[in-house]
């Protein structure tokens, strides 16, 4: 299909000063302001950004389903707005969610996007048993989509995009909620088709670490676009002011927490066995730590990760981050009582076993993962230890409640937050604080006290008479999280809180969580962020309804150590584990 | 270009097989197209009934004559009446409260020599006019039986009645009064519009809800080709569903079939057509399927129910209501499929109708073809 025009062009993609713009509501809301940007042909580019950024917005103007308000987008030097139908054979788009049809099998899903792009029946056979080998989806050919895990769905969505063999390659968030193993097989999939079609390729991810594997690295934020260059370029903006940071005495959250928010420390998160910092100088970093701790800190430069340079960007543009009550004093240390015992728990749904021989011990005061990619088995775990679902077989054991015995009495005692926040949209930020402390039987004068307390803690006092469905995904967040701790529970359950936020919101949301652990609440917590398990105490990893493994962050990551991988990530481990249990 | 022509039609075929293999599998879309229409038929076939059959009835004589005897025999033959003895007034009173009865015939002392004076009242009727739709049947079926009584008595003694006018009834096209007759067919009307509007709203809002549609948009595939791809499935559903309509209206019910089969499966040709418009117009505005199925139960299920001549006859609403029926698609189907069930193929009545179906059809599909997305917005 490639004729002289899209061969002449020298980029695979264009914009030039494209704005955008969509009428929520009464609100008009500046999805893209004037950004232009060029991809030349072969590269592989990707597109990060905080939530609401702009990135889905993007990608649809680049695929011609959305037109610019102003400005020009050219696919291989062809305009979107009037050769739209041309171009739809040279782009392959894949949506957020891979646009799939789940009540068709893996062989008519591929069948439909065959017919769709015209794709005759030789050619559509040599075609298949390439994807589904190069996905090995083969022996799943008569599987309903709807059927298969995330990541597998992922790599169809790609299966089917990659079908009309597109020279411009766009793919929208392709590895939210797919676990870390399928995340690194799409790589190779768009590694292979880079090398072998010289396919131009724009993803848009959450990941970072995605990102550090694209030749070209673009960073929006409110609809502008900050920054266009090569991931090196990144990392140098902050070469020599990134560092690791120990504390012989200290655990890593209480030095974490006491280095946030200092002047002249823009960044501080746990990593592994330290705390990672970014600093404005190399004089700051002296000065903060000697705030922190008289001389005892060690610290040592490290090289520069793209996320360093990402949070720095942002930042900039952001007010700096008040960090209100931080405790200076040690936290409350985790006693040594059981608080939650999971003893050889079964889920079925059906002939489906969601969760199996589940076994785990929590500690008071103790912040508690569970780690695994979608459909492991997270949330239906968290359901049962809230009394909202039965276990089919074992014991459940909450606030020293059995909860087959007394779902109800244990119930007052926990928080739980469910993934979609359950927060009332068109009710005010005060109004949704009422209703739950109402819910939870709270007297007028304890209610107003708890309301007052929410307010400031979560500093939602400016926002208190916006209705929720308007605030922000990070502000719905925080609203959902004081909303399930209006009756001061011992036990907090947060189902999936930073799914889909972005890595700003989700700093926040560890400091609080971490304050709020350090007064002695028990926080338990699912993630399909494996870096996030940093943060825990101790954590379980789990997979299709099992415990691949658990312990504390240090000792799951000690059990994947080689000689070739002296120091693993989170998910470095969790991949080992995986492929173990695999045959 | 004959290349094009062929990838065309390769799409269309993709996209028609892809939506009759998701119709197979989603219990939901065949319930509203198969289980629903037949649970409709047989509800409305068995169940419901206009008509008042086995009334119970008091009857309170005060003093027994031959005459009496005769007039209470009349009632005991019917088969709309069911019949009750009381010895006064008080007792039958109290029954009719406990809701035992529904009417009370009382007969008075001077029943027998006032029955052929002029203009005497000889019987009281009293009516429970709770349910006033059977109250007045009721009184229609009393007064028919005592009309026919007392004629029946005046020629057994061969005397005329020395009444001015007997009103002699005789019904047309539904002879038996049947009420199934009536509703069976119209309710052919109800049942294609579940399918036409409800389920093609529904379905289009799921894709729109799944993203899937999003991912079919970026494919060479042109708008057109998409609402072909849904029109084709749910016309063959629709039609399916009409044809298992008429087979069940004529076999399981015996409603007659006095006109043809074909004008039937035109004129249906043209509601169906109506509907889907109806139906797609909604899917582009609503883009999700809660929405979407709300707004097509209140736009098409409901006034077809309501407003159709369906059930309620239109020249009994109030004016205003009688204008708003003009833009109710169903209006025109229910008057076609009654005529040509009941009647015949009067083509006074089924050309107009049919014209108006056929320019509201016109008008649905250009404001969907309108409207519809060229893109995501």
């Amino acid at each position: 299909m490639p004729d002289s025009r899209s061969d002449q062009a020298v980029f695979a993609l264009e914009f030039q000063a494209v704005s955008k713009c969509f009428i929520a509501g009464r609100r008009t809301v500046d999805a893209l302001r004037n950004v232009s940007l060029a991809l030349p042909k072969g590269t592989v580019a990707g597109l990060v950004g905080p939530d609401g950024a702009g990135k889905t917005t993007l990608m649809r103007l680049a695929a011609g389903l959305l037109l610019p308000d102003s400005g020009r987008v050219a696919v291989f030097g062809r305009d979107s707005s009037n050769q739209a139908a041309q171009l739809r054979g040279l782009i392959g788009y894949m949506p957020q969610r891979f646009g799939l049809y789940e009540d068709l099998s893996v062989a008519e899903n591929l069948n439909l996007y065959a017919d769709l792009h015209g794709i005759g029946r030789e050619e559509r056979t040599q075609r298949f048993q390439e994807l589904t080998r190069m996905t090995n989806l083969t022996p799943f050919s008569k599987r309903l989509a709807g059927r298969l895990s995330g990541g597998m769905k992922q790599k169809l969505g790609l299966a089917c995009t990659l079908l009309s063999q597109p020279q411009l390659l766009l793919l929208d968030e392709p590895s939210v909620g797919v676990d870390p193993v399928s995340r690194r097989e799409l790589w190779s999939i768009i590694d292979q088709q880079v090398k072998t079609s010289g396919t131009t390729v724009l993803l848009s991810t959450a990941y970072l670490d995605e990102a550090e594997r694209c030749m070209e690295v673009m960073l929006l934020d409110e609809g502008e676009l900050l920054d266009h260059s090569s991931p090196d370029a990144f990392r140098k903006k902050v070469q020599g002011r990134c560092y690791r940071v120990t504390h012989p005495d200290l655990s890593n959250r209480d030095l974490q927490n006491r280095l946030s928010g200092q002047p002249g420390i823009t960044d501080a998160v746990i990593q592994g066995e330290a705390v990672r910092i970014v600093c404005d100088s190399e004089d700051s970093v002296n000065a903060a730590l000697l705030k922190t701790d008289n001389g005892r800190t060690r610290i040592e430069p490290i090289a520069p990760r793209l996320e360093d340079a990402f949070i720095e960007l942002l930042n900039k543009r952001r007010a700096p981050v008040r960090q209100a009550n931080r405790i200076t004093e040690a936290s409350v240390p985790v006693a040594d009582e059981e608080i939650i015992r999971v003893d050889g728990v079964d889920r079925w749904f059906g002939d489906f076993q969601a969760v199996k021989r589940l076994s785990f011990t929590v500690r008071r005061g103790e912040v508690f993962g569970l780690l695994g990619a979608n459909g492991a088995g997270k949330t239906t775990t968290f359901r049962m230890l809230c009394g909202l679902l039965p276990a089919s077989s074992g014991r459940l054991q909450v606030a020293g409640v059995d909860l087959r015995k007394a779902a109800a009495r244990a119930r007052a005692r926990i928080g739980y937050m469910s993934q979609k926040f359950s927060l009332y949209s068109n009710l005010s930020v005060s109004q949704n604080l009422a209703f739950f402390s109402s819910v939870y039987g709270l007297s007028n004068a304890r209610r107003d006290d708890r309301i007052q307390w929410a307010l400031q803690q979560f500093e939602l006092e400016a926002h208190k008479d916006a209705n929720s469905g308007d605030l922000s995904l990070g502000y719905k967040q925080r609203l959902a999280i004081a909303c399930a701790l209006m009756h001061e529970p011992e036990i907090l359950f947060l189902d999936e809180p930073t799914s889909g936020v972005d890595p700003l919101a989700r700093r926040e949301f560890w400091n609080r969580t971490n304050r709020l652990a350090a007064t002695g609440v028990t926080v338990l917590v699912t993630t399909h962020f494996m870096e996030e398990a940093e943060y825990c105490d101790r954590l379980v990893i789990m997979a299709e309804g099992d415990i691949l493994t658990s312990g504390t962050p240090s000792e799951i990551k000690r059990q994947a150590r080689t000689e070739a991988l002296p120091d693993p990530t989170m998910e470095d481990a969790f991949i080992q584990l995986i492929q173990a249990k695999r045959p | 270009m004959s290349d094009s022509r062929v990838k065309k039609r390769m799409r269309l075929k993709g996209l028609i097989a892809k939506e009759f293999l998701q119709i197979w599998r989603d219990p939901s879309s065949l319930a509203i197209a198969f289980v629903l229409p037949v649970f409709l038929l047989l509800l409305f076939g068995y169940g419901v009934s206009l008509d008042a059959r086995q009334v119970p009835v008091g009857w309170v004589v005060d003093k027994t004559t031959p005459e009496t005897t005769g007039f209470t025999a009349a009632f005991q033959h019917s088969e709309y009446f069911q019949s009750f003895h009381f010895a006064d007034m008080a007792a039958a009173e109290h029954a009719l409260l406990a809701r035992e009865i529904t009417a009370i015939i009382r007969l008075r002392e001077d029943f027998s020599s006032q029955l052929f004076k002029q203009n005497s009242p000889a019987i009281q009727v009293i009516v429970d006019g709770v349910d006033a739709n059977t109250a007045r049947l009721i009184s229609g079926y009393v007064q028919g039986t005592w009309n026919e009584w007392l004629s029946h008595l005046a020629a057994m003694r061969g005397t005329t009645l020395s009444r001015p006018v007997i009103a002699q009834q005789r019904i047309w096209y539904n002879s038996a009064v049947l009420s199934k007759d009536f509703l069976v067919p119209g309710l052919i009307a109800i049942i294609m519009t579940l399918t036409g509007a409800l389920l093609t709203a529904m379905v289009v809002a799921r894709e729109w809800e799944r993203g899937t549609l999003e991912a079919m948009i970026a494919t060479p595939v042109t708008m057109g080709e998409v609402l072909l791809g849904k029109l084709i499935p749910y016309y063959l559903l629709g039609m399916g569903g009409l044809l298992l309509s008429i087979a069940m209206a004529v076999f399981l019910f015996d409603v007659p079939l006095r006109g043809s089969f074909w004008v039937l499966l035109l004129t249906g040709t043209l509601f169906l057509l109506v509907a889907l418009g109806m139906g797609l117009l909604i899917s582009i505005i609503a883009k999700n399927q809660f929405v979407a199925g709300q707004a097509a139960i209140i736009a098409t299920y409901l006034p077809a129910f309501l407003l159709s001549g369906f059930i309620f006859n239109i020249n009994s609403m109030p004016p205003v209501i009688q204008a708003f029926t003009y833009l109710v698609g169903a209006r025109y189907f229910v008057a076609i499929l009654q005529t040509v069930f009941l009647a015949g193929d009067i083509w006074p009545v089924i050309l107009p109708n049919a014209l108006a179906l056929a320019l509201m059809a016109a008008v649905f599909f250009g404001l969907a073809a309108k409207k519809a997305p060229k893109r995501l917005e």
